[in-house]
């Protein structure tokens, strides 16, 4: 971390132990100022993607479907063109370019034709000039509608007819297999499968569907430029992969497309797939007026992927010891219906399905499977959340069966550099997993608080339910771990440009443009951070986040952009100074202008049979956190308290603290989420929750204060040793919250959300 | 669409009686969520909220009666939140802040939900609700206004005026679980009077039934009473949890409101 | 329909669709999009503004309602460039993530001070029990509210 103060708000409390690695060249980085967006944010001046607007604006909406599959039968426009104040009506018809897009595979329509494949799929686009107008509009377009069967049960989904004619995900290198409805499986066979231990245990767990829910719900503003392209104001993760995929559709060159960050209200995954870019540039561009489109909540939860839900079979084997010989998994991931980012989750809930622990044999076969139910794709922690829950549960199991304290297991276990993972690739970087988990370990419980007490501190909170009565206390922990950027062979990069230039004043000023999307995360104070420290000057100016002036930065997920920003600031402001040297150190009222590239080192895909690398890598790096929970649970209506989060992570090096805690804070709180109350409920591939109402999220009493410890052991292949840190908290806290729930109540509690149900044992 | 917004309950009367399509709003808490998000697009809005005569609570000769537009807010403040203290305890279990300071008995009872919180502290008070109209009022039992989910005994020209109760200065409590410590809707919901002096236990649950709904029984019954009251129930399952689960809470709600009560 | 209304201590009139809610017509109508729209349904407290005085969500006031009646959103609580000490708090204590749910936590956490100066964290974690946010994890909210009122953490 930077020398000089620490806040004060972070001494109280988290710890951060001294670098490990002296001999590496890290370099120093300057501490970090305060959020650079913070001021507008705090008065209300930050403009977000909904605070757009323009001279002449409209509104745009989408009709969407009201079946999870059907075939359209007819489409009639008629009544809706003839509503007052609207410019446009849009179908399938009107895309001038291709039809189709997609992350990874281009398997989804702009606008449906022939069929709907999921609830809530965009089937016709209408701009007016009042959103009720548009609304009322776009109730008056009649769509004739086949309902099909839907393919719903998503393990079974490999036995029903597919969903889609073609097999979009087929030769792309990974396994084809021939079953219908397979978006990727991958099955990892490491030393002998068949490793029997003196000891065995079981279990099938299952995690319900999250969503992200960041708080502000898609919109953009697209504006037509006069000459036939578009700039596209959005909130979004990745502004180049936006316009990748949204140039084509329209059928515009890449350069007639422009991506400009608006400010973006959160993320966690929901906003790497495309949600209104393209359909408000259509209409854009059909009016020739600027278009806005904002969701609403409900829309929200239909216009974004989701976490994948997941079915688990698993099944541990270890020697007398508590020495993992053999791990067993099947998974089955439900992708909804389209691929999105299925295929890489699949890989990564394969690849960290065993945990940070050293296993001599595995087999584990994942499969992501096309269904009727909401598409799946990229949220925080993305694949490894699903196989932490199923891991961790099963090595307390391990651990009661061989009546082994949990932690002491975990311990005998943990990964070190220099071991081989279930892939075949051996740990060369930063992971030190038994100095997170003794730090973790070290963290001394909070006092059991005195009865009776307030409601609002027990389990039931505002409800009012227990004074004390039924309340019981139990202490969970769980480790998990994943893997940092992009892997498998994926080109990662991230491009950066510095100008330098000298003010009026004669100083030497620095205009520092990265496309890297800030989305909370701080992201922009890292990169001010970087330049301040690269260049020795305090006059950094950050230029608009846009694919107008610079190269693709990657996306803001993956745990990668501070790590692949800081790379590429630093290489452009060190090109930037050695330039300034060459010119003897003045600019003489000229100006500099250097761009660069950062690539971390190169990764390898996965062998589509053995599920074993290919070269020496398939993951650039990995990050671990540990956490202890104490929760409070009613055991007889089965409601909960989180009482207090023990945390250590494995964070590289920490150039904010104050926001790494964040980052722990708020990933820590979306894995209570999912493990005590957040999932999207489906019938038949209709969600029925779709609001806050009934999407319930942790609110202020649900959080308990989490107790971050910081342990700072640098990434050798990392520019100064940083660690991506948002997504471990979320890997762990599941599944770290289902294990004292466990302890408190003694049931095995083998699917999350955790309903009071279940707690109670109906 | 239009908004109507009378100055005295009058000219509301007046208003509803000559527009019986226009849908009252008071604190809006319900009724806008369903235009914001596009269920409902009425022709007319009453807008009550400048209508003085619905605001606050008095007393009268032994009675409180509690205006239409009194909030959960108010509820909780004394010298109310001695007199119903269930009523105050629900009030703290409503929503946010936010949603207390706006949401109102009126429009808890216009809302007629089987989860209204407000509800199950007034049916254990025997409440009545006030109704009005440019024909008259008229008081009628709360367990008769309540005729169903989001169905009550209004006429198309009727206002509630006022929530009517005699308060029995016995112990009471209110409980409500929900899948969450703050802001849900119920699960399933308990009010419980031990009354001393009329040697009566009064029950009234909230989300296990069409409407919530008040069981009783001589105080000498206690034993049984947990039972009576989940046998009473008819929950059904639904997105909130299951029949199963709300009347195994009911039991328990009901033995712990006992222990509270009757301490 | 036309209404006006006092927003920031500063009468405003306008035109608005009648069954827009306040936020909408503050966000669209007055050019004041600091309060957020992100549930519309009174459950995420991004839209908390004080109506006479009073914190509510705007996205559950009918503007018309607001009709002769005052507003005071984030953008007006500073006192011209000068943060409220509540804004400053939440810069000092890394409250801010996305920031989506701060204009409504500021105003909401201002309206505690002034009914609690001096809030126990039950009392803060109850009375912001309305506003989501789904970065922070709340803790660092927490300090900013302790940090505002002058509480010795
Ligand atoms: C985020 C959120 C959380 C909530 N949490 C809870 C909760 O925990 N518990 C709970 O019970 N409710 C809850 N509600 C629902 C709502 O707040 C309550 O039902 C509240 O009492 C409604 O009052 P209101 O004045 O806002 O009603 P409005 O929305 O104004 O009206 C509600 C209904 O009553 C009618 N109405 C209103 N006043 C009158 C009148 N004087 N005469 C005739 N009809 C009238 C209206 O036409 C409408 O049908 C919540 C709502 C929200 C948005
Ligand atoms: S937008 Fe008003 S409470 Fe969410
Ligand atoms: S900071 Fe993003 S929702 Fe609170």
């Amino acid at each position: 971390m930077g020398d000089g103060t620490v806040p004060r708000m972070h001494q109280r409390r988290a710890t951060t132990t001294a670098p490990a690695r002296p001999e590496l060249e890290l370099g120093r980085v300057v501490p970090a100022e305060r959020r650079l967006d913070g001021v507008p944010k705090v008065t209300g001046q930050f403009a977000y993607a909904s605070d757009l607007s323009a001279a002449g604006m409209l509104w745009g909406h989408t009709l969407r479907s009201p079946h999870a599959h059907a075939r359209i039968r007819a489409l009639d426009l008629s009544q809706a063109l003839a509503q007052p104040g609207v410019h446009a009506v849009l179908t399938h018809e009107d895309v001038p370019g291709q039809k189709r897009y997609g992350l990874e595979f281009a398997d989804q329509p702009v606008l449906a034709f022939d069929r709907v494949r999921y609830y809530g799929e965009p089937v016709a686009l209408v701009a007016a000039e009042h959103p009720e107008q548009a609304r009322r509009a776009a109730a008056r377009i009649r769509v004739e509608y086949e309902p099909l069967e839907p393919v719903a049960d998503a393990p079974r989904a490999t036995e029903l007819p597919p969903i889609h004619d073609h097999r979009w995900t087929h030769g792309h290198g990974y396994l084809d297999d021939p079953r219908p409805n397979v978006v990727r499986s991958l099955v990892i066979r490491h030393g002998d499968p068949d490793a029997g231990g003196d000891v065995s245990v079981a279990g099938v767990y299952e995690l319900g569907m999250q969503d992200q829910a960041f708080l502000g719900p898609e919109s953009g503003l697209a504006v037509p430029d006069g000459d036939g392209g578009v700039d596209i104001y959005v909130a979004t993760q990745w502004l180049h992969v936006d316009r990748d995929q949204v140039a084509p559709c329209l059928g515009l060159r890449p350069e007639q497309v422009r991506l400009h960050l608006a400010g973006v209200g959160g993320s966690f995954g929901g906003r790497e797939d495309l949600s209104m870019q393209i359909h408000a540039a259509l209409l854009a561009l059909r009016t020739n007026r600027p278009v806005k489109m904002v969701y609403s909540r409900e829309e929200s939860f239909v216009g974004h992927v989701h976490r994948h839900p997941a079915r688990i079979e698993a099944e541990h084997r270890a020697d007398r010891d508590g020495r993992l010989v053999c791990v067993r998994m099947r998974i089955v991931l439900d992708g909804g219906a389209y691929a999105s980012s299925s295929a890489a989750v699949t890989s990564n809930a394969a690849c960290f399905a065993c945990g940070p622990y050293a296993v001599a044999n595995a087999l584990i076969e994942a499969t992501s499977v096309y269904t009727n139910n909401p598409p799946c794709g990229a949220m925080r922690g993305f694949g490894a959340v699903q196989t932490c829950f199923a891991a961790e549960a099963q090595m307390d199991k391990l651990a009661a069966a061989l009546a082994v304290d949990p932690i002491e297991l975990r311990l005998r276990n943990a990964l070190a550099p220099g071991d081989t993972l279930p892939t075949g690739q051996r740990v060369s970087g930063s992971l030190p997993v038994a100095e997170v988990i003794r730090r973790c370990a070290e963290l001394p419980l909070p006092e059991p608080e005195e009865l009776p007490r307030d409601a609002i501190r027990l389990p039931g909170g505002a409800g009012n339910t227990t004074r004390g009565e039924g309340v019981r206390r139990g202490v969970g922990f769980a480790l998990g771990f994943k893997n940092l950027c992009f892997s498998e062979g994926f080109d990662d990069y991230c491009a950066a440009r510095v100008r330098l230039f000298e003010n009026a004043g004669g100083e030497l000023v620095a205009e520092v443009h990265c496309a890297a999307a800030e989305v909370g995360q701080g992201v922009t104070n890292v990169i001010a951070q970087v330049a301040r420290t690269e260049l020795g000057t305090e006059n950094v100016v950050l230029a608009p986040h846009t694919t107008a002036t610079v190269d693709s930065a990657g996306s803001s997920s993956a745990s990668r952009m501070t790590w692949m920003a800081a790379g590429a600031i630093r290489l452009a402001c060190r090109a930037a100074r050695e330039e300034l040297e060459r010119r003897g150190g003045a600019l003489a009222g000229g100006e500099i202008g250097v761009e660069r590239v950062y690539r971390h080192p190169r990764t390898w895909p996965l062998d589509p049979d053995t599920g074993q690398i290919t070269g020496e890598r398939a993951h650039v790096a990995f990050a671990c956190a540990a956490m202890r929970v104490v929760v409070e649970v009613d055991a007889e209506l089965g409601l909960t308290r989180v009482v207090w989060i023990g945390a250590a992570q494995d964070v590289g090096r920490a150039l904010n603290p104050q926001a790494v805690e964040g980052q722990i804070e708020g990933g820590t709180a979306q894995g209570l989420g999912l493990a005590l109350m957040e999932e999207i409920s489906t019938r038949g591939g209709l969600i029925d929750n779709a609001s806050f109402t009934d999407y319930l999220i942790p609110t202020a009493l649900d959080v308990p204060p989490v107790e971050s410890v910081l342990v700072e052991d640098p990434e050798p292949d990392a520019p100064y040793g940083v660690k991506g840190v948002g997504e471990p908290p979320t890997v762990v806290s599941t599944a770290a919250i289902a294990s004292a729930l466990r302890d408190a109540t003694g049931r095995e509690l083998a699917r999350v959300p955790v309903r009071p149900d279940d707690v109670v044992g109906l | 669409m239009e908004v109507l917004t009378p100055r005295s309950l009058a000219e509301a009367l007046a208003l509803k009686a000559e527009r019986p399509d226009a849908v009252p709003i008071g604190g809006g808490t319900d009724v806008m969520v369903e235009l914001n998000f596009d269920r409902a697009r009425p022709d007319a809005l009453l807008n009550l909220n400048e209508v003085g005569e619905l605001k606050g609570w008095s007393r009268e000769d032994g009675r409180v009666r509690l205006g239409a537009a009194l909030t959960y807010a108010d509820a909780m403040r004394p010298p109310l939140c001695d007199l119903l203290p269930a009523l105050a305890e629900a009030s703290r279990t409503v929503g946010s802040p936010q949603i207390r300071n706006r949401g109102t008995i009126g429009g808890n009872l216009g809302t007629a939900s089987p989860a209204g919180d407000a509800l199950p502290p007034l049916l254990v008070e025997g409440a009545e609700v006030e109704v009005a109209s440019v024909r008259g009022s008229r008081r009628l039992p709360l367990s008769e206004f309540l005729l169903g989910p989001k169905r009550n005994a209004l006429a198309a020209d009727e206002l509630v005026a006022a929530a009517v109760v005699t308060p029995s200065g016995q112990p009471q409590t209110f409980m409500k679980v929900g899948t969450r410590n703050a802001m849900v809707i119920a699960v399933c919901s308990l009010a419980l009077v031990a009354d001393r002096e009329r040697g009566e236990l009064r029950a009234a649950y909230g989300s296990a039934g069409p409407v919530p709904a008040l069981v009783s029984a001589p105080l000498a019954d206690r034993e049984a009473f947990a039972e009576r009251v989940a046998a009473a129930a008819r929950p059904i399952d639904d997105l909130r949890g299951t029949a199963a689960y709300r009347r195994h809470a009911l039991r328990v709600l009901t033995e712990r409101a006992l222990e509270r009560c009757l301490a | 329909m036309r209404i006006a209304l006092v927003v920031n201590r500063e009468p405003h009139e306008a035109d608005v669709w009648e069954g827009e809610s306040l936020l909408f017509a503050l966000r669209e109508r007055l050019g004041l999009p600091g309060s957020k729209n992100a549930c519309e349904q009174g459950e995420c407290g991004s839209c908390s503004v004080l109506l006479d005085g009073r914190l509510v969500c705007a996205c559950l006031v009918l503007a018309v309602q607001a009709d002769g009646h005052e507003v005071i959103t984030v953008e007006g609580l500073g006192d011209g460039d000068q943060l409220h000490r509540v804004q400053e708090a939440f810069l000092e204590a890394g409250a801010v993530q996305c920031g989506f749910c701060t204009p409504g936590l500021v105003v909401a956490t201002v309206d505690l001070l002034e009914r609690v100066p001096q809030p126990s964290d039950d009392e803060i974690r109850e009375a912001l029990a309305g506003n989501l946010c789904r970065c922070t994890g709340y803790a660092k909210i927490f300090d900013a509210v302790r940090l505002a009122a002058g509480i010795q953490p």
